[in-house]
């Protein structure tokens, strides 16, 4: 029987909590909210594949979400049943992720974020201009949600738990594959790509296939988003789409699995909290975004975890002598 | 059969000659030196047969294996492993793990997205006995941004070392150690087994000389002397360039 | 024929603007290594800016331009010396810390100006046509060209004759050595991306009678001149000037022949030079 340490427990207690929010969250408007937080999770988990383990910053994936959103939503929409318009959407979305990264993996750094840009925009160009494919500004209305085994997914309970069974099938993929040899590859990749290709790894194979695993969840991740909102328009391909995504993966951290996760849902219930008072979420994201990068470019939690350290030695500290206080602590 | 040979090889960055015709042949189990003062082009022969660098003409061959086309990760899996002049380590990771990472290049559960990696037992085995072999035992489990140069220098020899290679190329392997951290690692040096072929590159000829068998010296990316230990430190170019010049 | 024409001199005409945006980009992101990405918001609060002074003043069109130009050349040099020097070296946050500023712009804008498109009448001495055997050419959209061709032989004798241009080239082919040879590349680095600020904010009031002002103007330029300076080279004017014009007869055929695919034509030429010469057509830095 394996030891019950405290980050079991939490995970526990985490798991149980999720699992029974319909029962301690009344209101259909707050589980609904929650829906948003784990779809985005999802959405921040795949671009984290890239961003934290792969070391590549992408400003386009929001053309991934939205390839697949509106392959699902037109499929629908021309009359086909769910299964062929969910299977269509990832298959898109494998595609455009295919082409994204044979594409973008020509460089890397602010060329790869430049290229992944000008790919998103093209995303969103396509779904803007061209009107008789995607219906332009209008968008598209996504009328039914799936029926897994018969089962309605039209209330918000319901839709909840499938979004929470999605999710955790998410997260046990990405935690699978953080430890694998793959993961530590794609790791080893990030903080020393020549060297790795000097040690035998195939370094563009190995940044190409983490793009392909991160367009997979970005694509899940895409359906549920139009399952969710009933509806898709331009915007979710746009550049504020990606860069809300990418500041749920840095607000959070992107050193960790739960960082993108609460980096969802810190963004989700800011933009909910925002728009319920006032109209200015961009101004609202943009400010968040410059606060981060300049104060606690390492993401909020981390972030905030070092500067309450900090605090804390500070406080410690004020009665030693001068020359104990720049001695390091040993290694935690 | 020679274990590395390099022929008239030549390359150039724009109008900067950095390799001019080098030509080099190093015998199984021989230790060979390459000095030369700065800008020589001795780490550039190094990216060069690693593959790193593309030569512009001339040709490498490996136990009589033609590999300048081969890619660079694929000379590695012929048994080519290096280290490198500046610490390019992996920081976020402990020293063993380091080390791992290094053997996992080399195998094909590198593509495995399934299994756990920090539980390859067999693969860890191997990489603390690399570590044994260059006496990092103590810290094998210690961060690697909380070593020192010294001790980083050795983790770089024992991941080529790990590797198990035929030829191990070591660029400069003792800048920046102090005298007792260059006797060690001299030491490890010296017990590395002939099967594998060693080709250094050094700055500070007095530490290298004694593990040398022959030496190539370098200078403008031109061979300008080659010979046994006595032959190059007696000839009147070597000395022309490192006081002279 | 004359619907030909009448592209063809929107091409030239939006190829000039363009050029006013691109250049300062080019400039910024060959010194600094970093794609400006409020570039396009300069342009927009800059035109926003311009077209105020305009409706409540009645001043001199080019007075008002040039005065949004200093005004957000001042801004732009505030933001550089404030928050960009805090990230020196990071390039990657740099960029990232742009696109913030970007969206608050975009809503401050919103905020300040509403909705409501706004487009300032033609300068009255530059309304009408002018007869040029036989064909008629609208007289601003020659001005645009004028002006642009002006600014680009002013950008290309400072950059090719004074010190200043020498200091910058300096820079952009290697910041860190022009460093130690005691070239103060910081300040620079603020002057440059004023001057970027600026060209930008100067091209938004100058184009404004023509595209006039409106949210998301700041979303729609941005890309174009992303495109222009990766197909052109970055840092290099030249390149900037070629890849104007080139995108503007793109972006203008394009529309009228395959309306639903105009935008992602525009694209099409620059992950061809991407994939084929990542340097672009002129430029000599790889990114």
């Amino acid at each position: 029987m394996s030891a019950i340490t405290p980050r079991r427990a939490a995970i526990g207690i985490a798991l149980l909590l999720l699992v029974t929010l319909p029962t301690w969250v009344a209101n259909p408007y707050y589980i609904n909210v929650s829906s948003q937080i784990l779809l985005f999770a999802v959405f921040a988990l795949a671009l984290n594949v890239l961003v934290g383990y792969g070391g590549l910053v992408s400003l386009g994936h929001a053309g991934l979400f939205a390839a697949a959103g509106y392959a699902g939503a037109l499929m629908l929409q021309a009359g086909y049943g769910h299964f062929a318009a969910d299977v269509a959407a990832i298959v898109l979305a494998l595609i455009a992720a295919a082409v994204f990264g044979a594409l973008a993996l020509r460089s890397t750094g602010i060329g790869f974020l430049m290229i992944t840009l000008a790919l998103g925009q093209i995303v969103w160009g396509v779904a803007y201009r061209w009107a008789s494919l995607t219906n332009g500004d209008n968008g598209v209305n996504v009328t039914t949600r799936p029926r897994p085994f018969g089962l309605s997914l039209a209330g918000a309970d319901a839709f909840y738990y499938a979004t929470l069974l999605i999710f955790l099938a998410a997260v046990a993929s990405m935690a699978v594959f953080v430890r694998s040899p793959f993961g530590a590859s794609l790791c080893g990749t990030r903080d020393q790509g020549r060297r790795m290709n000097a040690l035998g790894y195939n370094v563009w194979m190995i940044r190409f296939v983490a793009f392909l695993f991160s367009g997979f969840w970005s694509g899940i991740a895409g359906l549920l988003f139009i399952y969710y909102t009933n509806f898709i328009s331009p915007q979710v391909a746009s550049l504020q789409t990606s860069a809300e995504v990418l500041l749920m993966v840095i607000s959070g951290g992107t050193a960790t699995l739960l960082g993108p996760i609460a980096g969802a849902a810190i963004v989700v219930i800011m933009k909910n909290v925002v728009s319920a008072y006032v109209e200015r979420w961009n101004l609202v994201l943009g400010v968040i975004f410059v606060a981060i990068i300049t104060f606690m470019p390492e993401g909020l939690v981390p972030g905030s975890v070092r500067l309450w350290r900090m605090g804390w030695r500070a406080f410690r500290d004020r009665g030693r002598a001068g020359v104990l206080r720049n001695v390091p602590e040993p290694p935690a | 059969m020679t274990a590395l040979a390099i022929r008239a090889l030549c390359k150039s960055f724009g109008g900067l000659r950095v390799s001019a015709d080098v030509s080099l042949a190093v015998e199984p189990g021989e230790r060979r030196l390459i000095i030369g003062p700065n800008g020589a082009g001795k780490t550039t022969l190094f990216n060069l047969i690693t593959g790193e660098l593309a030569p512009d003409s001339g040709s490498i061959l490996l136990f009589d294996h033609d590999i300048t086309r081969i890619p660079s990760r694929r000379r590695a899996h012929l048994g080519m492993a290096r280290t490198y002049q500046i610490i390019t380590l992996f920081p976020r990771d402990t020293i063993v793990r380091n080390v791992c990472l290094a053997l996992l290049g080399l195998s094909p559960m590198r593509w495995n997205p399934l299994t756990a990696f920090d539980r390859q037992r067999p693969l860890f085995e191997r990489a603390h006995a690399a570590l044994a072999q260059v006496g990092l035992t103590h810290i094998a489990d210690r961060q690697l941004s909380q070593t020192s140069y010294g001790e980083q220098r050795r983790v770089e020899i024992a991941m080529a070392l790990a590797q198990n290679p035929k030829v191990l190329l070591l660029d400069e392997p003792f800048a920046g150690l102090s005298i007792d951290e260059r006797r060690d690692v001299g030491r490890l040096l010296s017990a590395i087994p002939r099967e594998v072929t060693v080709v250094m590159i050094e700055h500070d000829i007095d530490t290298a000389l004694e593990l040398a068998d022959r030496i190539t010296l370098l200078h403008f990316g031109e061979v300008i002397v080659e010979g046994t230990r006595a032959e190059v430190v007696a000839d009147p170019r070597t000395k022309e360039i490192y006081l002279g010049a | 024929m004359s619907v030909w024409l009448t592209l063809a001199v929107n091409s030239i005409a939006y190829g000039g603007l363009l050029f006013l945006l691109s250049a300062g980009f080019s400039l910024i992101f060959g010194l600094m290594r970093i794609p400006n990405l409020m570039h396009g918001s300069f342009f927009m609060l800059g035109a926003y800016f311009g077209v105020t002074l305009l409706d409540k003043t009645g001043m001199n069109f080019w007075l008002a331009a040039l005065i949004s130009g200093a005004a957000m050349a001042v801004i732009g040099g505030v933001i550089e010396r404030l928050l960009l020097r805090r990230l020196a070296g990071q390039e990657l946050a740099q960029v990232l810390l742009t696109l913030g500023l970007s969206f608050i712009v975009a809503d401050l804008c919103l905020m300040v100006w509403t909705g409501d498109p706004w487009q300032p009448a033609t300068p009255a001495h530059l309304r009408g046509a002018v007869q040029v055997a036989g064909l008629f050419f609208p007289l601003y959209r020659l001005a645009i060209v004028g002006v642009a061709v002006a600014i680009a032989i002013a950008l290309w004798l400072m950059i090719d004759w004074t010190r200043l241009g020498a200091m910058i080239r300096a820079g952009v082919d290697d910041a860190p050595i022009a460093r130690v040879v005691g070239i103060k590349v910081s300040q620079l680095f603020t002057l440059v991306f004023a001057l970027g600020a600026a060209l930008a904010a100067f091209a938004g009031v100058v184009g404004a009678p023509y595209l006039s002002v409106y949210p998301g103007l700041d979303a729609e330029m941005l890309p174009l001149a992303l495109i222009v300076v990766i197909l052109g080279g970055t840092g290099s004017l030249l390149g900037a000037l070629v890849g104007s014009f080139l995108i503007g007869f793109l972006y203008n055929f394009g529309q009228a022949m395959l309306p639903d695919l105009a935008y992602v034509i525009l694209f099409l030429p620059m992950l061809l030079v991407l994939v084929l010469r990542p340097q672009g057509l002129f430029g000599r830095i790889v990114s």
